[in-house]
């Protein structure tokens, strides 16, 4: 009895805190068929918000990867005082408000920030331009590829890669042709987290793009401002197209998933 | 493949820095990974970050304690705090069941409940806010409206922080052998006895550890109650939200100050997730 009672509990409350708010959003979009979704969606400004959201989460995800096998090799195949240091400081960036990256950065390469000044005087804009909404979401999704991948850098281990290095082969050599197919899955999976944690940023966004219409507004931030200027439709049709993103990272990360 | 490399002349084992040397215990290739990785991080993170915390005190303590006790951001911080505290009971409570539930029962359909628990992870914030105001709004077809009001803000905040308790008690609860639980149970024990002497003691670290990271997720969380809070200062305003409005009205040092606090308070929980974890890790 209490099992059916713990049952219907846990079920209620997903299905009134999770799964009817995603259906109805997705209900109220396709309402008038797939014409008004369309057409919601390749207004001027919504590609626009698109184009920006695919070449700040393309950069950032780019970066991310690069530093995230590096960092994961580094953390398991090396040795090297303020390790643990090092490891505590890559997931500083979970534990810090969107807001408080957004301001962050701005104080340190705003136009009136020294750093910001600088690379102003040289042409350079970082903040309320791409640069800057590529550093900001650089640093909110920062830890996922690195936690994706250290756990099966370790238990895969660093044998064959030693037997490599005794027959002579070049590191370069030993991470393609070992290491890389070893880590390939979580790589996957780590890649795809940080695609999603990118292409949805918001918060620290909203504070570095300085949200100008056209111009450094992503999909996140044509949501919300759709919303506030009472266009329903278009808001609603961003968020689902951003919501079905976000099932399809759900069954991609189900599917690459490292099994134990 | 086998004549080729029995063919080659046996070189003496590489360490990256050295041949034949003995290695170092920090070479020059960990010493310029490192170095970039440091460099990396310290531009996009650590030096940034360091920035906030000094301007917050450059003008003396007396100033960062005037900006983080002004009216509006004094009750900004105190509601972020008792709603992510509520946040964070209901989560204990509601994880710790649907974990159970997940694990121990059975019925159709639960790879798909299981699946979706990580839903509000992928789900852009601004779309979970706009999603619970489709429901919970003024639009409601349930005719809950709950926009514009602190139930609002602790909903918006109870869909994001959703999997934490669930996704640390799970594995725990996969790992706790049921033997145990049927010898307490063939020596009389109630179904209660057995929860409260045997699967609790298990299962506290890991309830604690995912508590603690609903509740500094709550404090730090903007995006989803940015559109069900309405924003109004003095009541449904977050501090995440107040600090928003500072760095948009100039008020540089002030936006500090509360970035600050808002550090701290992420900093102290995550120390205490990690003594309950070296805590469990020792019970276990």
């Amino acid at each position: 009895m209490a099992r059916y009672g713990l049952r219907t509990l846990a079920v209620v409350y997903l299905l009134f805190l999770l799964v009817l708010p995603v259906i109805l959003i997705i209900w109220r979009t396709f309402a008038g068929g797939l014409a008004p979704f369309a057409e919601a969606l390749t207004s001027p400004s919504a590609l626009h918000a698109f184009q920006v959201t695919v070449v700040v989460a393309g950069w950032a995800v780019v970066a991310n990867t690069v530093f995230g096998i590096g960092v994961s090799l580094l953390l398991t195949r090396h040795s090297f005082p303020g390790k643990r240091l090092l490891n505590a400081f890559i997931d500083l960036p979970m534990a810090v408000s969107p807001v408080v990256v957004g301001l962050a950065l701005i104080l340190v390469y705003g136009r009136f920030a020294p750093v910001g000044g600088l690379l102003e005087s040289w042409g350079f804009q970082v903040i309320f331009s791409t640069p800057g909404m590529v550093i900001a979401t650089v640093f909110v999704s920062m830890p996922l590829v690195v936690r994706a991948l250290v756990p099966v850098l370790e238990e895969l281990g660093d044998e064959q890669e030693q037997a490599a290095h005794t027959l002579g082969a070049s590191r370069l050599q030993s991470f393609l042709r070992i290491t890389l197919p070893g880590i390939r899955w979580a790589l996957g999976y780590g890649v795809v987290l940080c695609l999603a944690r990118s292409l949805g940023e918001y918060g620290a966004v909203a504070v570095v793009s300085g949200r100008l219409v056209d111009q450094t507004q992503t999909l996140t931030l044509f949501v919300e401002e759709r919303f506030q200027n009472f266009d329903q439709p278009a808001a609603f049709a961003a968020a689902t197209a951003l919501a079905l993103v976000a099932v399809l990272t759900l069954l991609l990360t189900k599917l690459l998933r490292p099994k134990d | 493949m086998t004549t080729d490399t029995a063919r080659r002349p046996l070189s003496p084992p590489r360490t990256p820095g050295g041949e034949g040397r003995p290695r170092p215990r920090f070479s020059t290739g960990t010493a310029t990974g490192l170095g970039v990785a440091v460099l990396y991080l310290s531009l996009i993170v650590l030096i940034p970050l360091a920035v906030v915390v000094w301007r917050s005190l450059d003008q003396g303590p007396g100033f960062f304690w005037r900006a983080v006790t002004t009216p509006d951001a004094w009750a900004a911080l105190t509601l972020t705090v008792v709603a992510s505290a509520i946040v964070a009971l209901i989560n204990l409570v509601m994880g710790t069941i649907i974990a159970w539930v997940l694990v121990r029962d059975r019925f159709p359909g639960k790879a798909v409940v299981d699946t979706i628990i990580d839903l509000p992870f992928a789900l852009p914030t601004i779309v979970a806010g706009l999603v619970l105001l489709a429901l919970y709004g003024p639009e409601s077809p349930l005719g809950v409206n709950l926009a514009y009001t602190r139930a609002g803000v602790v909903l918006a905040l109870l869909f994001v922080t959703l999997p934490f308790v669930i996704r640390t008690v799970q594995p725990v609860l996969l790992e706790l052998d049921a033997d145990v639980e049927q010898a307490a149970a063939s020596l009389g024990a109630s179904p209660f006895q057995i929860f409260r002497r045997i699967i609790l003691p298990n299962l506290v670290p890991a309830m604690l550890s995912g508590t603690a990271l609903a509740f500094t997720r709550a404090i730090a969380e903007f995006g989803s109650t940015v559109l069900i809070s309405g924003n109004l200062p003095f009541k449904t305003q977050v501090a995440a939200v107040n600090l928003f409005s500072q760095i948009e009205s100039d008020n540089t040092t002030g936006a500090a100050a509360i970035s600050t606090v808002l550090l701290a308070v992420a900093l102290a929980a995550l120390l205490l997730l990690d003594l309950l974890q070296r805590w469990g890790n020792r019970r276990g």
